[in-house]
Protein backbone atom coordinates (compact mmCIF):
# COMPACT_ATOMS: atom_id res chain seq x y z
CA UNK A 1 0.00 0.00 0.00
CA UNK A 2 3.17 2.64 0.96
CA UNK A 3 4.82 1.48 -2.14
CA UNK A 4 1.30 2.52 -4.00
CA UNK A 5 0.92 5.38 -2.52
CA UNK A 6 5.04 6.91 -2.47
CA UNK A 7 4.39 5.68 -6.53
CA UNK A 8 1.95 7.85 -7.09
CA UNK A 9 3.68 10.61 -5.08
CA UNK A 10 6.70 10.48 -7.10
CA UNK A 11 4.58 10.29 -10.58
CA UNK A 12 1.80 13.10 -9.87
CA UNK A 13 2.87 15.27 -12.67
CA UNK A 14 2.21 12.48 -15.12
CA UNK A 15 -0.81 11.45 -13.93
CA UNK A 16 -1.76 14.70 -14.03
CA UNK A 17 -1.28 14.82 -17.95
CA UNK A 18 -2.63 11.46 -18.31
CA UNK A 19 -5.76 12.56 -16.83
CA UNK A 20 -5.96 15.53 -18.08
CA UNK A 21 -4.90 14.09 -21.39
CA UNK A 22 -7.68 11.86 -21.78
CA UNK A 23 -10.48 14.29 -20.73
CA UNK A 24 -9.02 16.48 -23.65
CA UNK A 25 -8.85 13.83 -26.22
CA UNK A 26 -12.48 13.05 -25.41
CA UNK A 27 -13.49 16.57 -25.29
CA UNK A 28 -11.88 17.15 -28.83
CA UNK A 29 -13.17 14.57 -30.51
CA UNK A 30 -16.75 14.90 -29.26
CA UNK A 31 -17.02 18.30 -31.33
CA UNK A 32 -16.12 16.40 -34.51
CA UNK A 33 -19.04 15.95 -37.04
CA UNK A 34 -18.94 12.03 -38.64
CA UNK A 35 -18.31 13.55 -42.46
CA UNK A 36 -14.50 14.18 -40.75
CA UNK A 37 -14.20 10.68 -39.11
CA UNK A 38 -11.80 9.49 -41.25
CA UNK A 39 -9.76 12.12 -41.79
CA UNK A 40 -9.91 12.09 -38.05
CA UNK A 41 -8.95 8.74 -37.49
CA UNK A 42 -5.67 9.61 -40.14
CA UNK A 43 -4.98 12.21 -38.36
CA UNK A 44 -4.66 10.54 -34.92
CA UNK A 45 -3.08 7.94 -36.44
CA UNK A 46 -0.41 10.30 -37.67
CA UNK A 47 -0.41 11.99 -33.93
CA UNK A 48 0.59 8.71 -32.36
CA UNK A 49 3.68 8.28 -34.70
CA UNK A 50 5.22 10.08 -31.77
CA UNK A 51 6.59 7.11 -30.49
CA UNK A 52 9.25 7.97 -32.94
CA UNK A 53 10.56 10.02 -30.31
CA UNK A 54 11.48 6.84 -28.16
CA UNK A 55 12.99 5.24 -30.99
CA UNK A 56 15.41 8.07 -32.03
CA UNK A 57 16.28 8.40 -28.67
CA UNK A 58 16.82 4.55 -27.85
CA UNK A 59 18.73 4.69 -31.12
CA UNK A 60 21.50 7.35 -30.05
CA UNK A 61 22.17 5.72 -26.85
CA UNK A 62 23.28 2.31 -28.71
CA UNK A 63 27.21 2.13 -28.60
CA UNK A 64 28.38 1.75 -31.72
CA UNK A 65 29.46 -2.01 -33.04
CA UNK A 66 26.21 -3.31 -31.26
CA UNK A 67 24.76 -4.52 -35.37
CA UNK A 68 22.41 -6.34 -33.91
CA UNK A 69 20.46 -3.26 -31.94
CA UNK A 70 21.41 -0.80 -34.46
CA UNK A 71 19.82 -2.62 -36.78
CA UNK A 72 16.39 -3.11 -34.74
CA UNK A 73 16.51 0.30 -33.59
CA UNK A 74 16.89 1.35 -37.84
CA UNK A 75 13.78 -0.62 -38.44
CA UNK A 76 12.12 0.97 -35.40
CA UNK A 77 12.87 4.71 -36.39
CA UNK A 78 12.06 3.65 -40.22
CA UNK A 79 8.51 2.54 -38.92
CA UNK A 80 8.04 5.21 -36.31
CA UNK A 81 8.90 7.58 -39.52
CA UNK A 82 6.36 5.41 -42.06
CA UNK A 83 3.49 6.12 -39.63
CA UNK A 84 4.33 10.01 -39.04
CA UNK A 85 5.20 11.23 -42.66
CA UNK A 86 2.99 8.66 -44.05
CA UNK A 87 0.17 9.81 -41.46
CA UNK A 88 0.22 13.05 -42.20
CA UNK A 89 0.15 12.94 -45.99
CA UNK A 90 -2.42 10.72 -46.27
CA UNK A 91 -4.67 12.54 -44.23
CA UNK A 92 -3.42 15.58 -45.79
CA UNK A 93 -4.08 14.05 -49.38
CA UNK A 94 -7.87 13.29 -47.93
CA UNK A 95 -8.62 17.19 -47.05
CA UNK A 96 -7.45 18.13 -49.79
CA UNK A 97 -11.02 16.99 -51.68
CA UNK A 98 -12.52 18.52 -48.85
CA UNK A 99 -12.03 22.10 -50.45
CA UNK A 100 -15.16 24.01 -51.06
CA UNK A 101 -15.79 23.59 -54.25
CA UNK A 102 -17.18 27.45 -56.25
CA UNK B 1 20.30 25.29 -21.60
CA UNK B 2 19.73 22.69 -24.40
CA UNK B 3 17.72 20.43 -22.12
CA UNK B 4 15.54 23.58 -21.32
CA UNK B 5 14.91 24.30 -24.92
CA UNK B 6 14.19 21.00 -25.67
CA UNK B 7 11.50 20.81 -22.79
CA UNK B 8 10.02 23.89 -24.84
CA UNK B 9 9.99 22.00 -28.11
CA UNK B 10 7.67 19.15 -26.28
CA UNK B 11 5.07 21.85 -25.20
CA UNK B 12 5.04 23.04 -28.33
CA UNK B 13 4.59 19.86 -29.88
CA UNK B 14 1.76 18.98 -27.35
CA UNK B 15 -0.32 22.10 -27.89
CA UNK B 16 0.39 21.91 -31.18
CA UNK B 17 -1.68 18.11 -30.99
CA UNK B 18 -3.83 19.36 -29.05
CA UNK B 19 -4.86 22.48 -31.63
CA UNK B 20 -4.37 20.27 -34.55
CA UNK B 21 -7.20 17.87 -33.44
CA UNK B 22 -9.06 20.59 -32.64
CA UNK B 23 -8.91 22.05 -36.31
CA UNK B 24 -9.53 18.78 -37.58
CA UNK B 25 -13.05 18.71 -36.08
CA UNK B 26 -14.27 21.73 -38.15
CA UNK B 27 -14.29 21.26 -42.30
CA UNK B 28 -12.74 24.85 -43.58
CA UNK B 29 -9.69 24.59 -40.69
CA UNK B 30 -9.16 20.58 -41.03
CA UNK B 31 -6.22 20.71 -43.00
CA UNK B 32 -4.56 23.71 -41.67
CA UNK B 33 -5.02 21.23 -38.37
CA UNK B 34 -3.13 18.72 -39.78
CA UNK B 35 -0.56 20.57 -41.54
CA UNK B 36 -0.12 22.30 -37.19
CA UNK B 37 0.09 19.27 -35.77
CA UNK B 38 2.62 18.30 -38.41
CA UNK B 39 4.97 21.00 -37.75
CA UNK B 40 4.84 20.31 -33.80
CA UNK B 41 5.64 16.61 -34.95
CA UNK B 42 8.45 18.07 -36.48
CA UNK B 43 9.61 20.04 -34.21
CA UNK B 44 9.21 17.49 -31.30
CA UNK B 45 11.37 14.86 -33.44
CA UNK B 46 14.21 17.56 -34.38
CA UNK B 47 14.39 19.33 -30.99
CA UNK B 48 15.27 15.35 -30.06
CA UNK B 49 17.72 14.50 -32.72
CA UNK B 50 20.09 17.25 -31.63
CA UNK B 51 19.26 18.66 -28.07
CA UNK B 52 18.26 15.63 -25.79
CA UNK B 53 20.87 14.90 -23.49
CA UNK B 54 21.16 12.00 -20.91
CA UNK B 55 23.27 12.58 -17.95
CA UNK B 56 25.58 15.33 -19.99
CA UNK B 57 25.76 13.23 -23.07
CA UNK B 58 23.74 13.80 -26.57
CA UNK B 59 22.26 11.26 -28.65
CA UNK B 60 25.36 9.76 -31.18
CA UNK B 61 24.60 7.42 -34.66
CA UNK B 62 22.99 10.12 -36.45
CA UNK B 63 24.00 8.54 -39.57
CA UNK B 64 22.08 5.66 -39.07
CA UNK B 65 18.91 7.62 -37.41
CA UNK B 66 18.79 10.35 -40.75
CA UNK B 67 19.31 7.19 -43.07
CA UNK B 68 16.56 5.64 -41.31
CA UNK B 69 14.40 9.07 -41.60
CA UNK B 70 15.24 9.57 -44.99
CA UNK B 71 13.94 5.91 -45.98
CA UNK B 72 10.62 6.22 -43.74
CA UNK B 73 10.19 9.36 -45.33
CA UNK B 74 10.17 8.71 -49.07
CA UNK B 75 8.56 4.80 -48.59
CA UNK B 76 5.91 6.76 -46.44
CA UNK B 77 5.57 9.42 -49.09
CA UNK B 78 5.20 7.46 -52.33
CA UNK B 79 2.65 4.84 -50.55
CA UNK B 80 0.99 7.97 -49.51
CA UNK B 81 0.71 9.72 -52.45
CA UNK B 82 -0.02 6.80 -55.13
CA UNK B 83 -2.46 4.75 -52.99
CA UNK B 84 -6.02 4.65 -54.88
CA UNK B 85 -8.77 6.52 -52.63
CA UNK B 86 -10.70 3.60 -51.74
CA UNK B 87 -8.02 1.88 -50.39
CA UNK B 88 -7.14 4.65 -47.97
CA UNK B 89 -8.52 2.70 -45.45
CA UNK B 90 -6.51 -0.30 -45.75
CA UNK B 91 -3.18 2.38 -45.73
CA UNK B 92 -4.36 3.66 -42.55
CA UNK B 93 -4.75 0.50 -40.94
CA UNK B 94 -0.79 -0.34 -42.10
CA UNK B 95 0.52 2.96 -41.04
CA UNK B 96 -1.35 2.13 -37.75
CA UNK B 97 0.22 -1.14 -37.74
CA UNK B 98 3.77 0.60 -38.17
CA UNK B 99 3.64 2.79 -35.14
CA UNK B 100 2.91 -0.57 -33.32
CA UNK B 101 5.32 -2.50 -34.41
CA UNK B 102 7.44 0.37 -33.28
CA UNK B 103 6.57 0.50 -30.27
CA UNK B 104 7.09 -2.80 -29.84
CA UNK B 105 10.69 -2.92 -31.01
CA UNK B 106 11.72 0.27 -28.65
CA UNK B 107 10.40 -2.50 -25.64
CA UNK B 108 12.73 -5.17 -27.45
CA UNK B 109 15.76 -3.24 -27.44
CA UNK B 110 15.33 -1.61 -23.84
CA UNK B 111 15.03 -4.64 -22.58
CA UNK B 112 18.12 -6.01 -23.64
CA UNK B 113 19.72 -3.10 -22.52
CA UNK B 114 18.37 -3.37 -18.76
CA UNK B 115 19.09 -7.17 -18.86
CA UNK B 116 22.71 -5.82 -20.13
CA UNK B 117 22.85 -3.16 -17.53
CA UNK B 118 21.41 -5.39 -14.70
CA UNK B 119 22.15 -8.38 -14.82
CA UNK B 120 24.72 -9.41 -17.21
CA UNK B 121 28.26 -9.96 -16.36
CA UNK B 122 29.25 -6.14 -16.61
CA UNK B 123 26.08 -5.31 -14.30
CA UNK B 124 26.46 -2.09 -12.89
CA UNK B 125 23.21 -1.39 -10.59
CA UNK B 126 21.40 -4.12 -9.13
CA UNK B 127 18.07 -4.01 -10.47
CA UNK B 128 15.71 -2.15 -12.94
CA UNK B 129 12.43 -0.87 -10.58
CA UNK B 130 9.52 -2.49 -11.44
CA UNK B 131 7.96 0.61 -13.20
CA UNK B 132 10.46 0.86 -15.56
CA UNK B 133 9.54 -3.65 -16.15
CA UNK B 134 5.62 -2.45 -16.60
CA UNK B 135 5.88 -0.06 -18.91
CA UNK B 136 8.73 -2.29 -21.52
CA UNK B 137 6.07 -5.02 -20.83
CA UNK B 138 3.02 -3.16 -21.66
CA UNK B 139 4.69 -1.02 -24.56
CA UNK B 140 5.33 -4.56 -25.92
CA UNK B 141 2.14 -6.57 -25.64
CA UNK B 142 0.36 -3.70 -26.79
CA UNK B 143 2.36 -2.73 -30.16
CA UNK B 144 2.96 -6.07 -31.07
CA UNK B 145 -0.93 -6.76 -30.91
CA UNK B 146 -1.57 -3.46 -32.43
CA UNK B 147 0.82 -4.69 -35.34
CA UNK B 148 -0.63 -8.01 -35.85
CA UNK B 149 -4.49 -6.98 -35.73
CA UNK B 150 -3.59 -3.96 -37.94
CA UNK B 151 -1.62 -5.99 -40.27
CA UNK B 152 -4.81 -8.84 -40.56
CA UNK B 153 -7.28 -5.95 -40.89
CA UNK B 154 -5.23 -4.71 -43.77
CA UNK B 155 -5.46 -7.75 -45.75
CA UNK B 156 -9.39 -8.03 -44.54
CA UNK B 157 -9.85 -4.86 -46.04
CA UNK B 158 -7.83 -5.26 -49.76
CA UNK B 159 -9.60 -8.75 -49.33
CA UNK B 160 -6.12 -11.14 -48.87
CA UNK B 161 -7.49 -12.15 -45.86
CA UNK B 162 -10.69 -14.14 -45.51
CA UNK B 163 -12.57 -14.61 -42.43
CA UNK B 164 -11.41 -17.37 -40.15
CA UNK B 165 -12.52 -18.84 -37.05
CA UNK B 166 -12.09 -22.43 -35.16
CA UNK B 167 -13.96 -23.91 -32.66
CA UNK B 168 -13.18 -22.97 -28.74
CA UNK B 169 -11.44 -19.93 -30.50
CA UNK B 170 -12.85 -17.31 -27.53
CA UNK B 171 -12.03 -19.34 -25.05
CA UNK B 172 -8.23 -19.85 -26.30
CA UNK B 173 -8.59 -16.15 -27.12
CA UNK B 174 -9.28 -15.40 -23.47
CA UNK B 175 -6.80 -17.88 -22.07
CA UNK B 176 -3.79 -16.94 -24.23
CA UNK B 177 -4.36 -12.97 -23.35
CA UNK B 178 -4.83 -13.79 -19.60
CA UNK B 179 -1.90 -15.99 -19.74
CA UNK B 180 0.36 -13.22 -21.69
CA UNK B 181 -0.48 -11.04 -19.11
CA UNK B 182 0.33 -13.23 -16.55
CA UNK B 183 3.54 -14.33 -17.38
CA UNK B 184 4.42 -10.52 -17.73
CA UNK B 185 2.87 -9.50 -14.21
CA UNK B 186 5.22 -12.38 -12.86
CA UNK B 187 8.74 -10.91 -14.47
CA UNK B 188 7.40 -7.16 -13.11
CA UNK B 189 6.67 -8.63 -9.50
CA UNK B 190 9.79 -10.76 -9.69
CA UNK B 191 11.57 -8.17 -11.12
CA UNK B 192 13.22 -10.32 -13.91
CA UNK B 193 14.92 -8.31 -16.07
CA UNK B 194 17.21 -11.41 -17.66
CA UNK B 195 14.90 -13.70 -18.68
CA UNK B 196 14.44 -13.84 -22.41
CA UNK B 197 13.05 -16.45 -23.18
CA UNK B 198 9.72 -15.72 -21.14
CA UNK B 199 10.11 -12.30 -23.02
CA UNK B 200 9.98 -13.41 -26.49
CA UNK B 201 7.36 -15.87 -25.56
CA UNK B 202 5.47 -12.37 -24.36
CA UNK B 203 6.27 -11.10 -27.45
CA UNK B 204 5.22 -14.09 -29.89
CA UNK B 205 1.92 -14.41 -27.82
CA UNK B 206 1.13 -11.13 -27.95
CA UNK B 207 1.65 -11.75 -31.98
CA UNK B 208 -0.64 -14.67 -32.03
CA UNK B 209 -3.23 -13.24 -30.32
CA UNK B 210 -3.37 -9.88 -32.47
CA UNK B 211 -4.11 -12.21 -35.46
CA UNK B 212 -6.74 -14.51 -33.46
CA UNK B 213 -8.39 -11.01 -32.11
CA UNK B 214 -9.36 -9.51 -35.53
CA UNK B 215 -9.32 -12.53 -37.71
CA UNK B 216 -12.91 -13.87 -36.71
CA UNK B 217 -14.40 -10.09 -36.94
CA UNK B 218 -16.16 -9.54 -40.12
CA UNK B 219 -15.06 -7.18 -42.54
CA UNK B 220 -18.32 -4.80 -42.13
CA UNK B 221 -16.09 -4.53 -39.00
CA UNK B 222 -13.38 -3.28 -39.33
CA UNK B 223 -13.34 0.46 -39.18
CA UNK B 224 -14.19 -0.30 -35.65
CA UNK B 225 -11.35 -2.49 -35.13
CA UNK B 226 -9.16 -0.27 -36.73
CA UNK B 227 -10.58 3.06 -34.47
CA UNK B 228 -9.74 0.74 -31.66
CA UNK B 229 -5.94 -0.03 -32.51
CA UNK B 230 -5.53 3.05 -33.18
CA UNK B 231 -6.00 4.12 -29.83
CA UNK B 232 -4.01 0.95 -28.72
CA UNK B 233 -0.57 2.03 -30.45
CA UNK B 234 -1.77 6.02 -29.01
CA UNK B 235 -1.73 4.17 -25.53
CA UNK B 236 1.65 1.57 -26.70
CA UNK B 237 3.12 5.35 -27.48
CA UNK B 238 2.19 6.49 -23.96
CA UNK B 239 3.81 3.89 -22.14
CA UNK B 240 7.52 4.82 -24.18
CA UNK B 241 6.12 8.22 -22.80
CA UNK B 242 6.17 6.60 -19.11
CA UNK B 243 9.74 4.98 -19.82
CA UNK B 244 11.32 8.37 -20.56
CA UNK B 245 9.66 10.39 -18.99
CA UNK B 246 8.90 12.75 -22.01
CA UNK B 247 6.02 14.32 -22.00
CA UNK B 248 5.22 14.70 -25.60
CA UNK B 249 5.08 11.43 -26.25
CA UNK B 250 2.82 10.80 -23.29
CA UNK B 251 0.43 14.10 -24.02
CA UNK B 252 0.29 12.55 -27.91
CA UNK B 253 -0.33 8.99 -27.01
CA UNK B 254 -2.92 9.79 -24.13
CA UNK B 255 -4.95 11.80 -26.33
CA UNK B 256 -5.20 9.75 -29.31
CA UNK B 257 -5.62 6.79 -27.20
CA UNK B 258 -8.75 8.88 -25.77
CA UNK B 259 -10.21 10.06 -28.22
CA UNK B 260 -9.74 6.98 -29.98
CA UNK B 261 -11.34 5.14 -27.83
CA UNK B 262 -14.43 7.51 -27.89
CA UNK B 263 -14.58 7.44 -31.98
CA UNK B 264 -14.69 3.25 -31.83
CA UNK B 265 -17.57 3.61 -29.42
CA UNK B 266 -18.93 6.37 -31.59
CA UNK B 267 -18.95 3.83 -34.50
CA UNK B 268 -20.43 1.26 -32.21
CA UNK B 269 -23.06 3.44 -31.52
CA UNK B 270 -24.01 4.42 -34.90
CA UNK B 271 -24.40 0.57 -35.66
CA UNK B 272 -26.36 0.23 -32.45
CA UNK B 273 -24.55 -2.56 -31.24
CA UNK B 274 -22.01 -2.88 -28.27
CA UNK B 275 -18.10 -2.84 -28.59
CA UNK B 276 -18.36 -6.42 -26.92
CA UNK B 277 -20.51 -7.49 -29.34
CA UNK B 278 -18.32 -6.34 -32.17
CA UNK B 279 -15.51 -7.65 -30.81
CA UNK B 280 -16.79 -11.30 -30.17
CA UNK B 281 -17.93 -10.87 -33.56
CA UNK B 282 -21.25 -13.11 -33.52
CA UNK B 283 -22.42 -10.88 -36.27
CA UNK B 284 -20.30 -10.37 -38.81
CA UNK B 285 -19.33 -14.78 -38.70
CA UNK B 286 -21.74 -17.63 -37.75
CA UNK B 287 -24.19 -16.49 -35.92
CA UNK B 288 -25.85 -14.03 -38.72
CA UNK B 289 -27.84 -16.65 -40.96
CA UNK B 290 -30.04 -18.33 -38.73
CA UNK B 291 -33.44 -16.91 -37.70
CA UNK B 292 -33.37 -13.70 -39.10
CA UNK B 293 -33.21 -15.25 -42.90
CA UNK B 294 -36.12 -17.06 -42.28
CA UNK B 295 -38.17 -14.45 -40.65
CA UNK B 296 -37.51 -12.31 -44.18
CA UNK B 297 -40.14 -12.27 -46.71
CA UNK B 298 -38.84 -14.04 -49.63
CA UNK B 299 -41.35 -12.96 -52.75
CA UNK B 300 -41.62 -10.95 -55.58
CA UNK B 301 -38.88 -8.38 -56.46
CA UNK B 302 -39.63 -5.92 -59.69
CA UNK B 303 -36.51 -4.85 -62.14
CA UNK B 304 -36.42 -1.78 -63.68
CA UNK B 305 -34.61 -1.71 -67.39
CA UNK B 306 -31.89 1.24 -68.17
CA UNK B 307 -34.10 2.93 -69.76
CA UNK B 308 -36.89 3.50 -67.52
CA UNK B 309 -34.63 4.52 -64.60
CA UNK B 310 -33.42 7.01 -67.07
CA UNK B 311 -36.62 8.64 -67.95
CA UNK B 312 -38.08 7.92 -64.16
CA UNK B 313 -34.83 10.21 -62.91
CA UNK B 314 -34.46 12.65 -65.72
CA UNK B 315 -38.39 13.64 -65.31
CA UNK B 316 -37.77 13.65 -61.06
CA UNK B 317 -37.85 17.33 -59.07
CA UNK B 318 -35.97 15.81 -56.65
CA UNK B 319 -33.15 12.65 -56.52
CA UNK B 320 -31.25 11.66 -53.41
CA UNK B 321 -28.48 9.44 -54.31
CA UNK B 322 -27.50 7.05 -51.20
CA UNK B 323 -24.08 5.36 -52.17
CA UNK B 324 -22.66 2.29 -49.94
CA UNK B 325 -19.85 0.38 -50.13
CA UNK B 326 -20.89 -0.69 -53.60
CA UNK B 327 -19.89 2.40 -55.46
CA UNK B 328 -16.59 2.01 -53.70
CA UNK B 329 -15.76 -1.10 -54.88
CA UNK B 330 -16.80 -0.27 -58.52
CA UNK B 331 -14.88 2.84 -58.23
CA UNK B 332 -18.12 4.81 -59.89
CA UNK B 333 -17.80 7.52 -57.48
CA UNK B 334 -16.73 9.85 -60.56
CA UNK B 335 -19.50 8.48 -63.15
CA UNK B 336 -21.97 9.11 -60.29
CA UNK B 337 -21.01 12.62 -60.05
CA UNK B 338 -21.00 12.70 -64.38
CA UNK B 339 -25.01 11.44 -63.29
CA UNK B 340 -25.09 14.37 -61.00
CA UNK B 341 -24.23 17.14 -63.20
CA UNK B 342 -26.71 15.47 -66.24
CA UNK B 343 -29.54 16.05 -63.97
CA UNK B 344 -28.91 19.25 -62.68
CA UNK B 345 -28.72 20.03 -66.47
CA UNK B 346 -32.14 19.02 -66.61
CA UNK B 347 -33.28 20.54 -63.63
CA UNK B 348 -33.63 18.20 -61.34
CA UNK B 349 -32.45 19.02 -57.37
CA UNK B 350 -29.83 16.15 -56.45
CA UNK B 351 -28.55 15.11 -53.37
CA UNK B 352 -26.52 12.36 -51.37
CA UNK B 353 -27.42 11.07 -48.54
CA UNK B 354 -24.67 9.37 -46.34
CA UNK B 355 -25.18 7.12 -43.52
CA UNK B 356 -22.13 7.41 -40.69
CA UNK B 357 -21.18 4.02 -41.65
CA UNK B 358 -21.97 3.74 -45.19
CA UNK B 359 -18.43 2.12 -47.31
CA UNK B 360 -15.78 1.07 -44.92
CA UNK B 361 -14.50 3.74 -42.11
CA UNK B 362 -17.21 6.28 -41.18
CA UNK B 363 -16.88 9.20 -43.73
CA UNK B 364 -15.96 7.07 -46.30
CA UNK B 365 -18.46 7.79 -48.69
CA UNK B 366 -17.58 11.95 -48.16
CA UNK B 367 -13.79 11.16 -49.05
CA UNK B 368 -14.49 9.03 -51.94
CA UNK B 369 -17.70 11.71 -53.23
CA UNK B 370 -14.71 14.46 -52.63
CA UNK B 371 -12.31 12.70 -54.93
CA UNK B 372 -14.75 13.21 -58.15
CA UNK B 373 -15.46 16.61 -57.06
CA UNK B 374 -18.90 16.30 -55.49
CA UNK B 375 -20.02 19.29 -54.03
CA UNK B 376 -19.33 19.41 -49.93
CA UNK B 377 -22.63 21.05 -49.85
CA UNK B 378 -24.58 18.24 -51.62
CA UNK B 379 -23.60 15.92 -49.24
CA UNK B 380 -26.45 15.62 -46.72
CA UNK B 381 -26.31 13.59 -43.36
CA UNK B 382 -28.67 11.01 -42.24
CA UNK B 383 -31.35 13.23 -39.92
CA UNK B 384 -31.44 16.09 -42.52
CA UNK B 385 -31.83 13.40 -45.20
CA UNK B 386 -34.79 11.94 -43.83
CA UNK B 387 -36.61 15.00 -43.24
CA UNK B 388 -36.05 15.11 -47.22
CA UNK B 389 -36.65 11.83 -48.23
CA UNK B 390 -41.00 12.67 -47.46
CA UNK B 391 -40.57 15.41 -50.78
CA UNK B 392 -37.93 12.98 -52.63
CA UNK B 393 -39.38 11.76 -56.03
CA UNK B 394 -36.79 9.05 -56.64
CA UNK B 395 -34.46 7.86 -54.12
CA UNK B 396 -31.16 5.67 -56.26
CA UNK B 397 -29.26 2.98 -53.44
CA UNK B 398 -25.64 2.38 -55.08
CA UNK B 399 -24.62 -0.75 -53.39
CA UNK B 400 -26.07 -0.04 -50.13
CA UNK B 401 -27.64 -2.14 -48.18
CA UNK B 402 -28.37 -2.51 -44.49
CA UNK B 403 -28.23 1.09 -43.76
CA UNK B 404 -31.69 1.53 -45.85
CA UNK B 405 -33.08 -2.11 -44.24
CA UNK B 406 -36.60 -0.81 -42.36
CA UNK B 407 -36.27 -4.42 -40.76
CA UNK B 408 -33.95 -1.82 -38.10
CA UNK B 409 -36.73 0.03 -37.19
CA UNK B 410 -39.83 -2.58 -37.81
CA UNK B 411 -38.21 -5.95 -36.93
CA UNK B 412 -36.96 -6.37 -32.88
CA UNK B 413 -35.69 -10.37 -33.93
CA UNK B 414 -33.10 -8.66 -36.47
CA UNK B 415 -29.72 -8.35 -35.49
CA UNK B 416 -29.76 -4.63 -36.40
CA UNK B 417 -33.05 -3.76 -34.74
CA UNK B 418 -32.55 -0.18 -33.14
CA UNK B 419 -29.70 0.50 -35.74
CA UNK B 420 -30.31 4.25 -37.32
CA UNK B 421 -30.84 3.97 -41.14
CA UNK B 422 -31.79 6.00 -43.64
CA UNK B 423 -35.54 5.79 -44.51
CA UNK B 424 -35.66 5.96 -48.03
CA UNK B 425 -38.91 4.12 -48.09
CA UNK B 426 -40.74 7.27 -47.45
CA UNK B 427 -39.65 8.45 -51.41
CA UNK B 428 -42.21 8.22 -54.29
CA UNK B 429 -39.89 5.63 -55.88
CA UNK B 430 -36.99 3.78 -54.96
CA UNK B 431 -34.54 2.34 -57.66
CA UNK B 432 -31.69 -0.19 -56.05
CA UNK B 433 -28.34 -0.78 -57.83
CA UNK B 434 -27.01 -3.86 -56.90
CA UNK B 435 -24.97 -6.90 -58.28
CA UNK B 436 -27.20 -9.31 -57.42
CA UNK B 437 -30.14 -10.51 -54.39
CA UNK B 438 -27.65 -11.56 -52.03
CA UNK B 439 -27.69 -9.96 -48.42
CA UNK B 440 -25.45 -7.41 -47.37
CA UNK B 441 -22.88 -8.15 -44.36
CA UNK B 442 -25.24 -8.20 -41.99
CA UNK B 443 -26.62 -11.55 -43.84
CA UNK B 444 -29.91 -10.45 -43.50
CA UNK B 445 -33.08 -9.96 -46.30
CA UNK B 446 -34.30 -6.36 -46.75
CA UNK B 447 -37.61 -6.05 -47.11
CA UNK B 448 -36.99 -2.57 -49.24
CA UNK B 449 -36.33 -4.62 -52.31
CA UNK B 450 -39.72 -5.98 -52.07
CA UNK B 451 -42.15 -3.38 -51.64
CA UNK B 452 -44.02 -2.08 -54.70
CA UNK B 453 -42.36 0.99 -54.99
CA UNK B 454 -38.99 -0.19 -55.51
CA UNK B 455 -37.36 -1.54 -58.39
CA UNK B 456 -34.09 -3.12 -58.82
CA UNK B 457 -31.42 -2.35 -61.21
CA UNK B 458 -28.91 -5.27 -61.31
CA UNK B 459 -24.88 -4.90 -62.38
CA UNK B 460 -22.02 -3.23 -61.15
CA UNK B 461 -22.08 0.25 -60.00
CA UNK B 462 -19.98 1.53 -62.76
CA UNK B 463 -21.76 -0.29 -65.46
CA UNK B 464 -25.22 0.52 -64.57
CA UNK B 465 -24.52 3.92 -63.89
CA UNK B 466 -22.29 4.51 -67.28
CA UNK B 467 -25.56 2.99 -69.66
CA UNK B 468 -27.77 5.31 -67.16
CA UNK B 469 -25.98 8.39 -68.12
CA UNK B 470 -25.90 7.53 -71.94
CA UNK B 471 -29.01 7.08 -71.58
CA UNK B 472 -30.04 10.37 -70.24
CA UNK B 473 -27.77 11.70 -72.70
CA UNK B 474 -29.58 10.30 -75.72
CA UNK B 475 -33.31 11.66 -74.13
Amino acid sequence: MEAILNWVHVHIDIIYIVVLSIFLGIEVIGRVPSVLHTPLMSGANAIHGVVIIGAIIVMGKVEPGHYLTLIIGFLAVVLGTLNVVGGFVVTDRMLEMFKKKK
Amino acid sequence: MELSILTICYLIGSLTFIIGLKMLSHPESARKGNMVAAVGMFIAIFGTIFLYQENGVGLGNYGWIFGALILGTIIGVLAAKRVKMTAMPELVSLFNGMGGACAALISVIEFGHIAALYSGEHATQAAPTQGTLLTIFLGLIIGSVSFAGSIIAWGKLNGKIKDFSFKGQQVFNLVLFFATLAVAGYLVVAIDSANYLLFYGILVAALIYGVLFVLPIGGADMPVVISLLNSFTGVAAACGGFLYNNSVMLTGGILVGAAGTLLTVLMCKAMNRSLTNVLIGSFGGSAAGGGSTAAGPQGAFKEISISDAAVCMSYANKVIIVPGYGLAVAQAQHVCHELEKLLEDKGVDVKYAIHPVAGRMPGHMNVLLAEADVSYDKLIEMEEANDEFKSTDVVLILGANDVVNPAAKTDPASPIYGMPILEVEQAKTVIVNKRSMKPGYAGIENDLFFQPKTSMLFGDAKAALQKLVAEIKSL
